[in-house]
């Protein structure tokens, strides 16, 4: 029993936007909901107006730990997360050293427990330095303190088919997934933009959609053949939510994930040659982000993921083509998904909350996350406002990344309060503490 | 005026304008003493990227007729891992007092961002942009296409437009920033033009474009070209599978001798030969047709340096009023770059 959490009275939450009740968290878990709750030297926090929602589940996080600290940390990306409303974040694995061995998943997840924001789920490699040859100790990294159960090329697409399928097939010994960058290298060399209307303009080399696509169409087969779980990263067309329906409605055992950015963003901004809305895979047109919104709505689309890519300033600030690729998300996902789904009315917050958070912590075996919002569960919780309106400046993020294609944009929604096992790591719109006793608290999966 | 970056955005009047300028260098370039002491004292910095020694000599022998001060600054490679960034060479170039910079570079954009950003205060020239535009190479073949056709109409080049005329731009349209400014400018002036190439080097959203798009040179010559603009071929299209061989381009795509003889024989005296050079003699255009009357390749290298002188001249001189007739064509409105280019 972690007995320094302390207790917490949260007076009027709607849960899920429904009716406003009281929620009494003590202990790490919600000891109980009701209305007119009271408890002797509980912290009362008054939620009116406020929705009360799971901790939110991010399956795909650049915190660039260890190997470009001058990006990102794992102590200031979990920052970003707990003020982004997150109680997990899966770790993608394209630092430096790659994390395709036990020992790097494990540097990652005590580094997670030493910040004590969130949990740090460690995403290990596919492959050996993410080379695409030859298959990385999956079972060691699935093994290890940080319990891999996803593992991603993420960056680059495990292209060679062969591989591909040895990969489905051997995580299933362990209930892994393998989450695919679906990006065929041959026709995205030199890629720049979505290719079409503007490329053509702008004379920028072309990203075709059917690079995401073939690979999603090959993968969901494979998938199929061997009977395995595949998860595909940031689908970004229309075309893939197609395959992805069309995979689904026959049965075959795949998720998908879109980003906040290509559910608003448009290929249109890149007239601006401004490198912050350079991205993989890039911002696509009207027509895809309308066609991401209905599989996301649906349910096509399991989960939202932010993606968050921080970068130095200087990766950003130069030509178009010499720019990395990436955007960062933590703290303005919320507000980005309420924009466009939630104020659009295509989804509601019950729904926001299976996006965000149940269906990820599932997708990632997070047994302890992503779940109800009931009397006796772990206190994994965000108080939202969804009233507020707030201007994206990244210079007041938590992110060392000042990458947010949101710049300057108003967004509805604001993360109040970010209860982690009990404990609040974000009060009052301002990050508060890290969880007291985070690094003798059992993480993650059970 | 404060950029010349692009022609997408260029309006009907400020095209005008500058050609109509041009006309009047074009007389200073004709006397004994070539020169005029418009921008004495001005420093204009002719930074190239990339290697162009025929750009990069028009826009000097333009700047110095203008009495300028010239600085090239030859930066090749900048990459943030391989050495100076375009921020601190731009930085570097304000600090010391460049009023304009004529940017050259591989990387599509890059001089809009000199453009966008507080790099720089000075005005910036886009000598060509990666395959994106070609500023003054456009206007440069609009002037003399216009002096063409107002010598046929028997009247001055002064104030006239393109209407009417039937233009083909034939190549690699998909790399080529000379075709990509060409169809915005000389839509603007109220051409008429197709392009000509093997589907493998059109852009995907080429439909969109003002413009025809055509797979067969014969047809469209047969229906009538006042003007044909062969575009060069560069070397590595070679082995990327655009085309199954430099011979099979040259007999479908290339403006050949059977193709000189066919506008004699259709009746098209009037027709000239336009390229933007350097000529793949052999390729894309035969000898034959290069050194004809009907080739102007020449007088499009004169005429460059009195567009520049042009270009130079209306952004460094201070007017910047902005004509309120002739906004840009729908198209143009449909489709806009985000930062003014003139």
């Amino acid at each position: 029993m972690a007995a320094n959490t302390g207790t917490y009275l949260i007076q009027g939450a709607a849960i899920l936007g429904g009716e406003p009740a009281d929620l009494l968290v003590r202990d790490g878990i919600i000891a109980e909901i009701g209305s007119g709750l009271s408890a002797d030297g509980a912290t009362v926090i008054d939620a009116t107006g406020l929705v009360a929602l799971p901790g939110m589940v991010d399956v795909h996080t650049h915190l660039r730990e260890p190997g470009r600290e001058d990006a990102e940390t794992v102590e200031t990306g979990t920052r970003a997360a707990a003020l982004g409303g997150y109680t997990a974040v899966h770790a993608m694995a394209n630092s430096t050293p790659v994390a395709d061995t036990a020992g790097v998943v494990e540097q990652v997840y005590t580094l997670g427990r030493a910040a004590g924001w969130v949990d740090v789920r460690p995403v290990g490699a596919v492959t050996v330095g993410l080379a695409g040859e030859q298959l990385a100790e999956l079972g060691a990294m699935a093994d290890s303190r940080a319990r891999v159960r996803m593992f991603s090329d993420d960056g680059i697409c495990v292209h060679d088919p062969v591989l591909m399928r040895r990969a489905l097939e051997y995580v299933k010994a362990f209930d892994g997934v393998v989450a695919q960058h679906a990006q065929e290298p041959r026709l995205t060399a030199g890629a720049q933009m979505n290719e079409g209307d503007v490329s053509a303009v702008l004379g920028l080399t072309g990203w075709p959609a059917v690079a995401e696509e073939s690979i999603i169409a090959r993968d969901v087969l494979l998938a199929r053949h061997v009977g395995s779980r595949l998860h595909v990263c940031h689908v970004s067309t229309a075309g893939s939510v197609e395959i992805i329906r069309w995979a689904k409605e026959r049965g075959i055992d795949v998720t998908a994930e879109v980003t906040p950015h290509h559910l608003l963003l448009t290929d249109d901004l890149v007239r601006s040659y401004d490198p912050v809305f350079k991205v993989n895979p890039p911002l696509r047109t009207d027509a895809d982000v309308q066609a991401l919104r209905a599989g996301l709505a649906d349910g096509t689309i399991d989960v939202v993921g932010t993606d968050h890519a921080p970068h130095p300033s200087e990766h950003k600030e130069c030509e178009w083509a010499q720019a990395a690729m990436g955007m960062t998300g933590l703290e303005t996902a919320l507000s980005v998904v309420q924009h466009a789904m939630i104020d659009t009315g295509l989804m509601t917050w019950a729904d926001f909350a299976r996006v965000t958070s149940t269906a990820a912590a599932k997708i990632g075996r997070l047994s302890d996350q992503g779940r109800p919002i009931e009397a006796g569960e772990p206190a994994n919780l965000i108080l939202v406002d969804p009233a507020a309106r707030w201007t994206v400046d990244p210079f007041q993020m938590a992110t060392m990344g000042r990458n947010s294609p949101f710049k300057g944009r108003e967004l509805p929604g604001k993360v109040v309060a970010t209860f982690f096992r009990g404990h609040p790591t974000v009060l009052g719109g301002a990050l508060n503490t890290p969880h007291p006793e985070a690094a003798a608290t059992p993480a993650g999966a059970a | 005026m404060k950029h010349l970056l692009s022609t997408e955005d260029l309006s009907l009047s400020n095209a005008i304008r500058i050609l109509d300028t041009a006309e009047e260098m074009s007389a200073v370039g004709e006397r004994e003493v070539k020169k005029l002491p418009a921008l004495r004292g001005r420093t204009v910095v002719n930074l190239f990227f990339e290697d162009s020694t025929r750009t990069r000599i028009s826009f000097e022998a333009a700047a110095k007729r203008l009495s300028a001060d010239v600085i090239n600054f030859a930066a090749k490679g900048s990459s943030v891992s391989k050495g100076e960034s375009l921020k601190d060479t731009a930085q570097t170039l304000s600090a010391m007092g460049a009023d304009a910079v004529v940017i050259r570079h591989w990387a599509s954009g890059a001089p809009h961002r000199l453009a966008a950003t507080d790099w720089i205060d000075a005005a910036v020239i886009n000598a060509g942009d990666g395959t994106h535009e070609h500023p003054t190479q456009a206007l440069l073949d609009a002037f003399t296409m216009r002096r063409h056709w107002a010598r046929l109409a028997g009247t001055g080049s002064e104030g006239a437009d393109l209407k009417g005329m039937r233009v083909a731009i034939a190549g690699d349209v998909l790399h080529s920033r000379v075709a990509r400014s060409n169809v915005w400018l000389l839509r603007t002036l109220g051409a008429e033009v197709t392009l000509v190439a093997p589907p493998t080097l059109l852009p995907v959203g080429v439909e969109k474009w003002p413009c025809s798009v055509s797979y067969d040179l014969d047809q469209t010559l047969a229906n009538g070209v006042d003007a044909m603009m062969m575009l060069r071929v560069q070397g590595e299209r070679m082995n990327a599978s655009f085309f199954p061989s430099t011979r099979e381009y040259s007999r479908r795509w290339g403006f050949d001798d059977n193709r000189l003889r066919a506008l004699d024989d259709l009746g098209m005296t009037d027709t000239i030969i336009m390229h933007p050079g350097p000529m793949n003699r052999g390729l894309e255009i035969s000898a034959a047709a290069a050194d004809s009357p009907r080739s102007t390749v020449l007088a499009q290298v004169r005429n460059g340096v009195s567009v520049r002188m042009a270009a130079l001249y209306l952004l460094l001189s201070g007017d910047t009023r902005e004509p309120a007739a002739h906004r840009a064509p729908a198209y143009a409105a449909a489709a806009p770059s985000t930062k003014e280019s003139i």
